[in-house]
């Protein structure tokens, strides 16, 4: 890249300087390296370096020989040791082996890739359904593919990386409004050309602050232009809607939303990503989505937890119960302590506590660390607007106990380094 | 005033408040190397230029575009097609 105003896509992608030829490649990245070992060398620990030495169950792991509260994870439902997921994975093991070795479209499709679309179009009451080896896979090949060089992809400022990343793959023309904006997004839509097939991308949660998209207004204004939407539910899988579909399931806009993406990273608890759609014609996408056919399927193991764990998922109602409990009394907790957070209130399982400076940000993550709490650090170029975030996302397992243990813990670490008084 | 000569005292208007070091402003001025602008910049200032004019900019055009001149030009081609 030479001085590229405009940077091509992804707004985390900065120019960096050019090298010159017989130049060693990585000297590139020197201002960065410097900055990290500038960082490290005033004695904090690594917070893009963590080793979990043990995982205790979905709240708790050993960290440096300590008992740690996890409170970074997106194992928003605690699925990753319920019995009965184990349990499959196990089983899988044993029946079908440790892999695949092989792409969906091959050898890389078993028995238990078929039952966890079937358990996904169950969950999401869906005439198809398409499982990726990563919910990043998923997005690349649906941006990448579905538009072409006369089409329009509409998408989010501050949407994720994997959507960036699928539009770069691709060849549609990309118009970006301001995060979360039903107007900008308006005026944008009418701009655009006649000719040309629209995609409008939105997320339910967007992970960075913890905020949810106004979907009514945003579909609405979607299908008044005649443009298909897609969500990602990466962050509202679970806990969202009467049936944890996501939040485009609570704003009531299921029958207008023409894809919705997920992920089993984060809720379901273990690996891989999915599309679920009702078009009558998705089912070609198989053949023509190249993040989906030239890569391994997922092993036996992950697609038997997966299934297991999107069954439960559908009536775990009680959790999402307890969850929407615990991130409202985490966010009025932190608040009333005087940290600043990025929305007003919980909208979401993700409570991003604003800081000044990276500085002051890597202190206090320390501070938590060592007083057995983790959490998320976030700096740019990963957020919006420049801004240094603590993030918390919780667990419908956190106990209350536990939750009243963060709010002290955060209480001592704020206080010691001087971010509240 | 041209046409052009107006479009590029409007554009010149809108990077004003981005200008934080008073860089003067002709057409080989660089968004990046001259104006020093990152991605945050960049994106509120696209926005700005897009609801000024009516127009949309795709970022597939942005990627192209490394200097004033070039984004006044496309602004023009815009305006004419539209
Ligand atoms: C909004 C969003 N989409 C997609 C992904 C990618 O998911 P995965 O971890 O399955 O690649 C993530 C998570 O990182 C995400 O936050």
């Amino acid at each position: 890249m030479t001085e590229a105003l405009l940077n091509p896509m992804d707004p985390a992608d900065d120019p960096l300087p050019d090298t010159i030829p017989g130049q060693d490649l990585f000297s590139k990245f020197d201002a960065l390296i410097a900055e990290r070992e500038a960082l490290l060398d005033s004695g904090v620990r690594d917070p893009f370096g963590l080793v979990m030495e043990k995982v205790l169950s979905p709240t708790l792991a050993i960290v440096k020989g300590k008992e740690t509260i996890l409170l970074g994870t997106y194992n928003y439902m605690g699925m990753t040791f319920d019995p009965d997921v184990i349990d499959a994975g196990k089983r899988a093991l044993d029946e079908f082996g440790s892999g695949t070795t092989g792409s969906r479209v091959l050898n890389g499709t078993y028995q238990g890739h078929r039952e966890c679309e079937d358990a996904l179009k169950d969950f999401y009451g869906t005439e198809h359904a398409m499982v990726f080896s990563t919910g990043y896979q998923a997005n690349l090949g649906l941006m990448s593919t579905i538009a072409g060089k006369e089409d329009y992809i509409i998408l989010d400022a501050d949407s994720h990386a994997s959507i960036y990343d699928g539009c770069a793959l691709g060849n549609a023309q990309i118009v970006r409004f301001r995060h979360n904006s039903v107007e900008d997004l308006d005026r944008r839509l009418g701009r655009l050309p006649a000719e040309g097939g629209r995609l409008v991308v939105l997320e339910g949660v967007y992970s960075m602050l913890g905020d949810i998209a106004p979907l009514a207004e945003m579909v609405k204004v979607a299908k008044k232009h005649k443009a298909m939407v897609v969500v990602d539910e990466a962050h509202g899988m679970g806990f969202f809607g009467a049936n944890g579909r996501g939040v485009f399931e609570e704003a009531g806009v299921e029958d207008q939303v023409d894809f919705v993406v997920g992920t089993f990273s984060k809720s379901v608890g273990t690996v891989g990503g999915f599309i679920v759609s009702n078009h009558p014609k998705f089912e070609v996408l198989r053949l023509v989505c190249r993040p989906y056919v030239f890569t391994a399927s997922l092993p036996p193991s992950v697609v038997a937890t997966a299934a297991t764990s999107i069954r439960k998922l559908k009536y775990a109602g009680n959790k999402r119960a307890h969850l929407w409990e615990n991130s409202k009394r985490l966010h009025l907790g932190l608040r009333e302590l005087g940290f600043e957070l990025a929305t007003p209130t919980a909208q979401s399982a993700i409570i991003a506590v604003l800081l000044p400076d990276q500085d002051t940000t890597v202190r206090m993550w320390q501070a938590l660390l060592e007083l057995g709490v983790y959490v998320n650090m976030a700096r740019p170029p990963a957020t919006p607007a420049g801004m240094y975030l603590l993030r918390c996302s919780l667990c419908a397992d956190h106990s209350s106990e536990q939750v009243g243990e963060i709010i002290a813990k955060f209480e001592a670490a704020g206080r010691a380094m001087g971010v509240i008084s | 005033m041209t046409d052009r000569e107006e479009t590029f005292a409007k554009v010149a208007q809108l990077i004003a408040p981005f200008n934080k070091k008073g860089i003067a402003l002709t057409d080989a001025t660089s968004f990046a190397g001259d104006l020093e602008w990152d991605s945050l910049i960049v994106m509120d200032f696209v926005a700005s230029v897009e609801d000024e004019f009516d127009i949309l900019i795709t970022m597939n055009m942005q990627a192209e575009i490394e200097t004033l001149g070039q984004l006044v030009d496309a602004v023009e081609d815009l305006r004419n097609e539209g």
